[in-house]
C-alpha cells in the first residue's frame, strides 16, 4: 500500500521539521518527507488541506480495562477512542485485574492487542506480585513477554525496605521503574486536595506533602539504587521542584504529567462533581501554573491521558465514594493544543511533549515520521471544534470534567503501520 | 408609593369606628373576647378594646398559616405570631377585621381560632364590607356597606397615621399589584 | 455554575447548605420560624400547610434526634412522615443511593430529609431530581459528611437573634472540633453572611482543617485567650474517634485544655450565651455547672429547631 498524504502542514518535533509538505507512506513505514521517493507510484492518498500532519501521539498511560475490568471497557472501545484521538502507541499500567504481574498475561494482552486497527500497546509489568508490596515480580521474564518498564499504578510500595530491592533488582537489568509518589498514610483517606475547597466543602485531604514525602523517599533511593526513574503524574509546584532540584544534584529521573491537570484545579470540584474526582487530585491554582510552566520548560519532560475509563454507577455517588479516575485518550490532542494556545507555544514544541518526548521516555521507536519508522501518523484539524459528550466519545468511558463543553482540535485521519485506523472526515 | 386616594363617598374612618362602637356598646360585657385580624384589624380592635371598656385582655391571629392559596403563591412573607390570652374554650369572641371582602380571611381565622379550643361563640365586627363575597360569611356588627362592590383591582386598605397604637386611623384605596 | 439550592427565579428549592444562602432568605427563614414557635404553645399544635404531602426522612447516619425533630415539625405541618433508616434497609442490600431515591419518588415522594455519611449526597440527589423531572420534590439536608448542617446553623442563627437582637456587634467564639464539624461550618457560613463582627475558631491543631482561616474566621489554640469578650459560645461535640485517629489524645486531656468550665466563661461577657448543638459530653467539651448555669441556652434551642425547621419545610414546600 502506497499512501501520499499531501498539502498538510508536517510537524515531526522528532526531526525538527515545521513546514508544508506531503508524506509517503510506503509498505507501512515512511519514505519521505516533502520529496517524492523516487519510483513512488501512491495508490492511496489522503487530503491534509487545512490539517496538521504529525507522528502518531505517544500516550504514557492508558487503561484499556483489559484483562478484568470488561464491564468498563473493552480492548476495542478503547482501542477505537484511541485512534479517534490520534494516538497511536500507548503504555498501558499494570492495575489490570489480574495485575501484569505474570508473563502469560503480558503475553495476552500483546496478543489480543495486535490488529491492524489497534494502538501499539506496551505494557508497564508490575513492580512486585499483585502489586501489593512485598515480593518482586519475575521482571525479566516479564520484559521478555513485552514490558517496558516496571511499576505499581497508584498503589505505593509501603515497605521502604521492599521498594529499595525493587529499584535494585531493575536497575541490575536496567529496567526502568515508573512510580507515583504519593505516601500511603498521608493519602489513605483523602479524596480531595488538602487545602481551602476540601475545607469548605468537608472532604478529605491529600496533602501536598504526600506526593513530597513520596517523592524525597524514592529520589534518594535512586541516588542508591542507581534506577532509572519515571515519576507519574506529578500534582504539586513542591513535587515538581524537588525533582528539578534532584537532577541539578546528579539524580536523573524523567516525570510526566495528567493532562487534566494542566487545566483543572480543586475549584473545578465545584457542587460536589465525580468526574472531579481524580488520583492524583486536582491541586491549587498555584499548582497548576506550575505544571503548566514546568511542561513548556522541560521539566516535566511528557504529558498523557492517563485514560481510565469508569462506568456511569461508579460516579453516580457520592463524591468520597466515587471512583477516581477521568476518561482521556480522545482530548490528549485537544488538551495538549488548548494548552500551547494558552502559553503561546510554538506546536512543534507542544507536540513534542506527546510524540518524541513520551517515545524516549518509553525506549521505543514512535512518535516520529523519520524515514523507515513505522508510518504511525496522526492528521488533524487545529480549528475544527470539537464537542465533548456521550455521543462523541468512543471510549466507554465517559467519565471526564470536559463533559458538555466544546474542545478545539479534532482528528481526521489516523494511520497505525501505514494502516487507515480511524476515519474522520475522508470516506 | 403605589396610587392611593382617598375614596370620595366614603366617611373617615374615625367617624365609622365611632358608629361601630355605638352598635356594638349594647352587646358587649365582660365576658367578651375582642380578637383582631393582623393587620388592621388588630389596630381596630386596639381602638375598640379602649372605647368598649372590655375587661379581658386583647388577642390578635395572624391568618398566614391558614391562607388557601399556600399551594399556588406559598409561604406568605411577614406572617407574625398570634396571640390568644385568655381561655378560648366557651369564650364569647368578637373577630374584628378592618375590610370584609371574600370571606376567605374571615374563614382563615375561625379555623385558626378552632386551634386553641371551642369557641362559645363567634361574631364579626367589620369597619366597612366592600362586597364581593365568595363564601357565606356575614358581620354582625359593620359600620358601613359599599353600595356597589368595588372593582377587583382596587384594594381597600385601613391605615394609621403614627406607629403608636391608638393613633388616627384612615381608609385608603390603591390599585392592586400583585396577582 | 449556578446555585443549586436556589430554581431559575431565586426562589429557595432545597436547602443543601447555608452558604451561598442569600442573606434576606436567612432572614425570611428567621422571621418565618417566630410565629411557628408561637404553635408550640397551643392546644392544637397543628398547621394545615403541608397536609397531603410526604415527607420521606432519609437517614442514612443514625439520628434518633435530629430525625425526630423534624418528624415533630413535619407531623406540626400535617404532613404525612415516612422514616427510613437506611441501614437496615436496602442499601445494605446494594442498592445505589439514586435507586432508592427513585423508588421512593416513584411512592409520591414531595420531599426528602436526607442524612448521609459523605460530604455532597443530597447534591447528587437534588441533581438526579433535576435530571430526571422531578423538580417539585424538595431536599432538605439533615446533615452531610463534614460538609453542612444547614437547619442546625440556622436554628443557632434564630437563637442568637432572639437572645443578642443585632449580629453586626457580635464576638462568636466556635470551641472544638472544627474539622469534622459540619455544624461549624454552616454556622460560620450563616454567621459570615448576617454580618458578625468577629469569629473566632478555637482547638487544637489536630482539629482544624487546612486553611481554616480563608473561611473568614481567627485561629486560637487557647481556649481562655479565644473566649476574652466574647457574646456567643458555640460549642461542638467531641466525638470518640477522634481519639482513635491519633487527633487527640485523651478526653481528660482535651477537658483540661478545652473544656469549657465556669472560669473560662468567666472570660466572655458577663451576659455570654453558651450554646450547644447537642448531644453533650459533660466533662468532655463542656462542664456540668456550665451545661446547667443561667448562660446556657441549649434547650431553648431544641425548641427554636422545632420552628426553624416548620419554616424551612413551609417555604419549601408552597408555592407553584
Amino acid at each position: 500500500m502506497k499512501i501520499q498524504i499531501s498539502n498538510g502542514r508536517v510537524i515531526d518535533p522528532a526531526n525538527g521539521i515545521d513546514r508544508n509538505a506531503d508524506v509517503f507512506i510506503a509498505d507501512g513505514v515512511i519514505a519521505g518527507v516533502g520529496a517524492m521517493p523516487a519510483g513512488f507510484e501512491a495508490n492511496g492518498s489522503l487530503d491534509a488541506t487545512g490539517c496538521i500532519v504529525c507522528p502518531g501521539l505517544v500516550d504514557l498511560s492508558a487503561r484499556l480495562r483489559e484483562p478484568g475490568f470488561e464491564y468498563r471497557a473493552t480492548l476495542e472501545s478503547e482501542m477505537a477512542a484511541a485512534a479517534a484521538g490520534g494516538v497511536t502507541s500507548l503504555a498501558c499500567p499494570p492495575d489490570t485485574d489480574p495485575p501484569l504481574d505474570e508473563p502469560g498475561l503480558v503475553e495476552m494482552l500483546k496478543h489480543r492487542a495486535r490488529l491492524p486497527e489497534f494502538a501499539h500497546v506496551y505494557p508497564v509489568g508490575a513492580l512486585t506480585e499483585k502489586l501489593a508490596g512485598v515480593n518482586l515480580t519475575e521482571m525479566a521474564e516479564l520484559a521478555e513477554a513485552g514490558c517496558v518498564a516496571f511499576g505499581q499504578a497508584n498503589t505505593a510500595i509501603v515497605d521502604t525496605q521492599v521498594l529499595w530491592r525493587a529499584m535494585q533488582y531493575a536497575a541490575t537489568f536496567d529496567f526502568p521503574v515508573w512510580m507515583q509518589a504519593q505516601d500511603a498514610f498521608l493519602a489513605k483517606l483523602g479524596v480531595a486536595h488538602d487545602g481551602e475547597v476540601a475545607t469548605r466543602l468537608g472532604l478529605a485531604g491529600i496533602p501536598v506533602a504526600a506526593e513530597t514525602i513520596a517523592l524525597a523517599t524514592i529520589l534518594q533511593l535512586v541516588r542508591e539504587t542507581g534506577a532509572r526513574i519515571h515519576l507519574t503524574r506529578i500534582s504539586s509546584a513542591v513535587g515538581l521542584e524537588m525533582i528539578v532540584a534532584a537532577r541539578r544534584s546528579g539524580i536523573s529521573a524523567t516525570c510526566d504529567v495528567a493532562v487534566h491537570h494542566l487545566h483543572l484545579c480543586e475549584h473545578d470540584i465545584g457542587y460536589f462533581d465525580p468526574h472531579a474526582r481524580l488520583d492524583p487530585p486536582l491541586r491549587a491554582q498555584s499548582d497548576r501554573e506550575a505544571l503548566r510552566r514546568g511542561l513548556a520548560d522541560g521539566s516535566i519532560n511528557a504529558v498523557c491521558s492517563d485514560h481510565t475509563p469508569v462506568d456511569d454507577d461508579a460516579k453516580q455517588v457520592p463524591f468520597d465514594e466515587a471512583e477516581p479516575g477521568a476518561t482521556g485518550l480522545e482530548l490528549l490532542l485537544p488538551l495538549t493544543l488548548k494548552w500551547a494556545d494558552e502559553m503561546k507555544l510554538p506546536l512543534v514544541q507542544a507536540l513534542a511533549r506527546i510524540t518524541s518526548d513520551p517515545a524516549r521516555i518509553l525506549g521505543v521507536e514512535a512518535g516520529t515520521l523519520g524515514i523507515g519508522t513505522a508510518a504511525d501518523v496522526c492528521v488533524f484539524d487545529p480549528q475544527a471544534p470539537y464537542p465533548v459528550n456521550r455521543a462523541t466519545l468512543k471510549s466507554q468511558g465517559k467519565n471526564t470534567p470536559f463533559l458538555g463543553l466544546e474542545l478545539q482540535g479534532r482528528v481526521r485521519g489516523t494511520l497505525i503501520d501505514g494502516h487507515l485506523a480511524y476515519d474522520g472526515s475522508w470516506s | 408609593m403605589p396610587n392611593m386616594q382617598r375614596l370620595a363617598n366614603l366617611p373617615e374612618a374615625e367617624a365609622l369606628l365611632a358608629s361601630l362602637v355605638k352598635t356594638m356598646m349594647p352587646h358587649v360585657g365582660p365576658d367578651t373576647a375582642l380578637v383582631g385580624i393582623h393587620t388592621g384589624g388588630v389596630w381596630l380592635a386596639e381602638r375598640l378594646h379602649v372605647a368598649l371598656g372590655l375587661k379581658l385582655p386583647l388577642g390578635s391571629v395572624d391568618v398566614s398559616f391558614h391562607r388557601d392559596d399556600y399551594a399556588s403563591k406559598g409561604l406568605h412573607p411577614g406572617a407574625r405570631a398570634s396571640s390568644m390570652p385568655f381561655p378560648v374554650d366557651g369564650a364569647q369572641i368578637v373577630l374584628v377585621d378592618d375590610v370584609l371582602y371574600t370571606g376567605r380571611t374571615i374563614r382563615a381565622a375561625m379555623n385558626e381560632l378552632y386551634d386553641y379550643g371551642r369557641p362559645g361563640r363567634i361574631d364579626l365586627a367589620v369597619l366597612v364590607d366592600r362586597g364581593g363575597r365568595e363564601l357565606p360569611i356575614g358581620a354582625r356588627f359593620c359600620a358601613c356597606t359599599l353600595p356597589e362592590p368595588l372593582p377587583k383591582n382596587q384594594e381597600l386598605v385601613l391605615t394609621r397615621d403614627s406607629e403608636q397604637t391608638l393613633s388616627i386611623l384612615s381608609l385608603m384605596l390603591k390599585d392592586r399589584h400583585d396577582a | 455554575m449556578r446555585n443549586p439550592q436556589l430554581n431559575p427565579h431565586g426562589k429557595l428549592q432545597h436547602l443543601l447548605t447555608t452558604e451561598g444562602l442569600p442573606r434576606d432568605v436567612i432572614l425570611a427563614i428567621l422571621d418565618a420560624a417566630a410565629p411557628f414557635a408561637e404553635v408550640a404553645e397551643r392546644e392544637v399544635k397543628k398547621l394545615p400547610l403541608l397536609r397531603g404531602k410526604s415527607i420521606f426522612n432519609l437517614f442514612f447516619e443514625n439520628s434518633t434526634r435530629t430525625r425526630t425533630t423534624f418528624e415533630i415539625a413535619a407531623k406540626r405541618l400535617s404532613a404525612d412522615v415516612i422514616n427510613l433508616n437506611i441501614n437496615t434497609s436496602s442499601a445494605a442490600k446494594g442498592e445505589t443511593l439514586l435507586d432508592t431515591i427513585d423508588n421512593l419518588s416513584a411512592m409520591q415522594a414531595d420531599m426528602f430529609v436526607v442524612r448521609h455519611a459523605s460530604s455532597g449526597a443530597p447534591y447528587l440527589i437534588a441533581g438526579h431530581l433535576a435530571a430526571t423531572g422531578r423538580e417539585h420534590i424538595h431536599v432538605v439536608n439533615a446533615g452531610d459528611g463534614r460538609h453542612a448542617h444547614p437547619t442546625q446553623g440556622l436554628l443557632d442563627m434564630y437563637t442568637i437573634r432572639h437572645y443578642k437582637k443585632d449580629f453586626t456587634e457580635l464576638t462568636v467564639a466556635i470551641v472544638g472540633d472544627v474539622l469534622h464539624s459540619r455544624v461549624a461550618r454552616s454556622q460560620i457560613h450563616a454567621l459570615t453572611t448576617l454580618g458578625v463582627a468577629e469569629i473566632r475558631v478555637i482547638a487544637p491543631r489536630t482539629l482544624l482543617p487546612t486553611d481554616v482561616e480563608r473561611l473568614g474566621v481567627h485561629v486560637f489554640h487557647n481556649v481562655e485567650e479565644g473566649l476574652q469578650g466574647v457574646d456567643v459560645v458555640m460549642m461542638l461535640r467531641l466525638q470518640n474517634e477522634r481519639m482513635q485517629g491519633a487527633l487527640l489524645p485523651s478526653r481528660q486531656e482535651y477537658f483540661k485544655s478545652y473544656g469549657l468550665t465556669p472560669e473560662r466563661l468567666a472570660r466572655a461577657k458577663p451576659d455570654a450565651i453558651v450554646m450547644h448543638p447537642g448531644p453533650m459530653n459533660r466533662g468532655v467539651e463542656i462542664d456540668s455547672a456550665v451545661a446547667d448555669g443561667s448562660h446556657a441556652v441549649i434547650l431553648p434551642q431544641v425548641t427554636f429547631g422545632i420552628a426553624v425547621r416548620m419554616a424551612v419545610m413551609s417555604m419549601l414546600a408552597g408555592g407553584s
